[in-house]
């Protein structure tokens, strides 16, 4: 493989992403966790730009690192968590029963992922026609902009479009509920 | 860059969520991890929608971010509901539905 910029940002951003990641699930402090987090998700906007994707770029970094961790940020203070138990990971048992859960998973994925890189057919080599059939892009000059993603939203997808505009109201009204009801333990 | 990369790096971090969920036991700390999870599998969408040059990839990552939206502001009132009356967020503490 060519070393070009595009492949140095690519590992670049692999880098963070996934030390980010592991410091995450690791970090002890829950407020750390977030702000792990949120580096993590910058390095997947990094991504979807590289992917040409700058609509999801943006509206990834304005939801997820905006709005939804800042949530999450709010509901940690709201609750005034002290730093976790030592035991806060569990038993052995249970780390190793974790690790090999992963373990197998990643390894399904690295078998059927790594089976068609080794083949040379598979997703590698799949046709690039496949995904065109309705015309919604355009197969030479790629770029998934905000004007073409809006076209397809409103009109191929303007249904599934309104119902989740339904869900969200949903989401919005069971959080005030389920947040305000006086419970009884 | 080939995509195989992209799915090897998407399923490490969805491995990494998948750890998380089973190792800890703060219960924010496991939402955030299923976060984890989801924007792995959004990567995978976005990956294949440059691939296969098709931008319905890119409307399903939408429609993702809408349902993991409602599904935090859900599952925050449910964390902060159960912390009113429980008064901890770790899920080994929790065991309103044991028998």
């Amino acid at each position: 493989m060519a070393i070009n910029l595009q492949s140095v940002l690519f590992f670049l951003f692999s880098v963070i992403a996934l030390g980010a990641a592991v410091m995450m699930i690791l970090h002890r402090n829950p407020v750390y966790s977030a702000i792990y987090l949120i580096v993590t998700l910058f390095a997947l906007a990094g991504f979807y730009v590289l992917l040409n994707a700058p609509f999801v770029a943006s509206v990834h970094v304005i939801v997820y690192a905006g709005a939804i961790m800042v949530l999450f940020l709010f509901v940690i203070m709201l609750l005034n968590l002290k730093q976790d138990p030592i035991r806060e990971r569990g038993k052995i048992a249970r780390r190793a029963f974790a690790l090999l859960i992963v373990v197998v998973l990643l390894a399904e994925i690295g078998v059927l992922v790594g089976g068609s890189l080794l083949t040379g057919d598979g997703v590698a080599a799949t046709s690039p026609a496949v995904g065109l059939a309705n015309g919604s892009a355009d197969s030479t000059n790629f770029v998934g902009s905000t004007a073409a993603i809006g076209m397809l939203l409103f009109k191929d997808y303007i249904l599934p479009f309104e119902i989740a505009s339904v869900l969200l109201l949903v989401g919005i009204v069971g959080a005030v509920i389920l947040a305000k009801r006086k419970l009884t333990s | 860059m080939p995509l195989v990369y992209y799915l090897l790096l998407s399923a490490l971090l969805f491995g990494i969520g998948v750890a998380g969920v089973l190792l800890r036991r703060n219960a924010i700390v496991i939402f955030m991890s299923i976060e984890l999870m989801l924007n792995a599998v959004n990567l995978t969408f976005v990956a294949f929608a440059a691939h296969f040059k098709n931008l319905e990839g890119q409307i399903f990552v939408f429609f993702v971010m809408v349902a993991a939206a409602a599904e935090v502001a859900v599952g925050l009132a449910l964390i902060v509901a159960i912390f009113r009356v429980e008064q901890t967020v770790f899920v080994d503490e929790i065991n309103l539905m044991k028998w």
